[in-house]
């Protein structure tokens, strides 16, 4: 999106693209997009971000400028709120396209935030996508709460290995902050 | 005839252990006085929400590993976080309605001996609240209205969003933590873009626009005159009260509004003391709003 100012190449367009994104779960409406732009008047990041547009995500996707949206950081700050999914009036389901667009995205790009990184490690070793700290369980015990339930870090670890993670995460170089 | 206790299978999440036993401190104790009993998930792991954007099958299979586990022990399972609700609730539904899905995610729990059933339900602490215990056993649980306080909510938006798939409150005007902190006594104001998100979920990539938002919303809520937010996720609490002091510094400016659970308002009204509800553990005082009860 902070690229959009570029000239668009038909040599760059994967005609393609619109159709693989469509069979994908979550997105299956997205060639319904009519670019009222509804979704971006009423997206909470949009307010306050230059380059965050969802209709511009939905046009580059229609359009098929595939390699651009996919190594698109912007993809990154869409804060799950799911406004423009209740608001889009085509029902078009927008943040779950920017979901599918960002797995797609870390598959493509072999790259992700640091933050899934980390939260990935912990949920591996602990189970919880935090490291509780050793003051906290004992606090718990102070305030008379129950322990902490017992984790199977062990079965998280078998999820990311049959759902193919692990090897996304072998493979992804990291990033860290996205303006 | 004895009415029948409702029973629940607590699911804490990650943020409530890491961060915030003040929440889940004082939900036992109102849950408990009113009847609610709560029983330990004997075998836990992260909801899943924090992998979907990295790639969503994981996220659903994590998901359904919870519910697999709630199915077996034969309960319905109670969150306080909107996140766990959202994903759980929408997981529950999907693979529920949707057999393609739930066959390929049952391919993965044959791993582990499990098979995604259908059996069980998923609530929220404010479906629990509203649903089960209603509205009339609350007030009359009430002691000590709250009647000097006016009060700001935030629902957040996992727990109403997407309407298609969660079809409870209403996502534009929620009105059930509102009606929730009425029988506490408090006056419960109406402000201007109530239904926003706190923005937390992006802070780990960037701060300057969740700051923001969040800014913003104290804003409309100190336009109206509100001595305090009540939220009811720990992910928006964080936002709001953790992360205060810094967005703060990142306007220079002062803010000061304490951010409470909503149990623990609802606990002050049911007459159990600010340590009871571990309203001590709150990173800015309700030091006013204490004297003034």
């Amino acid at each position: 999106m902070s690229q959009t100012s570029q000239v668009i190449k038909a040599e760059e367009l994967d005609p393609k693209f619109k159709y693989e994104i469509s069979k994908i779960h979550g997105a299956e409406k997205l060639m319904l997009c009519f670019q009222c732009g509804t979704c971006t008047a009423d997206c909470p990041v949009s307010r306050y971000s230059e380059f965050y547009r969802p209709r511009k995500i939905a046009r580059m996707v229609q359009l098929g400028l595939k390699d651009r949206i996919l190594s698109d950081k912007h993809l990154w700050i869409c804060t799950t709120c799911y406004t423009c999914i209740d608001h889009c009036p085509q029902d078009v389901d927008v943040a779950h396209v920017i979901r599918v667009l960002r797995n797609m995205s870390v598959k493509h790009t072999n790259l992700m935030p640091l933050v899934y990184k980390e939260l990935a490690g912990n949920l591996m070793k602990s189970g919880f996508v935090y490291m509780i700290p050793e003051s906290r369980i004992r606090r718990r015990e102070q305030a008379g709460l129950p322990p902490l339930p017992k984790t199977k870090p062990d079965e998280v670890a078998k999820v990311f290995e049959l759902t193919g993670f692990t090897k996304l995460l072998e493979n992804s170089e990291t990033f860290e902050k996205v303006e | 005839m004895a009415e029948e206790k409702p029973r629940y299978l607590i699911f804490l999440g990650c943020v409530i252990p890491y961060r915030l036993s003040s929440y889940e401190v004082s939900t036992r104790k109102v849950l408990q006085a009113l009847g609610v009993e709560l029983v330990e998930m004997p075998e836990y792991n992260c909801c899943g929400f924090p992998m979907d954007p990295v790639n969503h099958d994981t996220m659903l299979t994590l998901a359904a590993r919870n519910l697999c586990v709630a199915e077996r022990e034969g309960l319905n399972i109670l969150t306080l976080c909107n996140g766990c609700f959202g994903t759980l609730y929408k997981v529950n539904k999907t693979l529920k309605e949707e057999e393609e899905e739930r066959e390929k995610i049952n391919g993965y729990l044959k791993e582990f001996g499990m098979e995604f059933k259908g059996t069980i339900e998923v609530k929220h602490l404010v479906h629990v609240l509203t649903e089960d215990i209603g509205f009339e056993k609350i007030k009359g649980a009430v002691k000590k209205p709250l009647t000097n306080l006016r009060v700001a909510q935030h629902t957040g938006c996992h727990i109403v969003r997407p309407k298609k798939l969660i079809g409870k409150d209403d996502p534009e005007d929620p009105k059930l933590l509102k009606e929730l902190i009425r029988l506490t006594g408090a006056k419960c104001l109406d402000y201007m873009d109530e239904a926003e998100c706190c923005g937390n979920p992006i802070i780990g990539v960037n701060e300057t626009i969740p700051f923001s938002m969040a800014k913003e919303k104290f804003d409309h809520i100190m336009d109206v005159g509100a001595q305090a937010l009540i939220t009811v996720c720990p992910f928006c609490h964080m936002m709001y009260d953790l992360n205060q002091p810094r967005i703060e510094r990142a306007f220079n400016t002062k803010i000061g509004i304490p951010v409470l659970h909503y149990p623990q308002l609802l606990g002050l009204a049911m007459g159990f003391t600010p340590e009871e509800l571990a309203i001590n553990e709150l990173r800015v005082k309700p030091t006013q709003l204490l004297e003034q009860i």
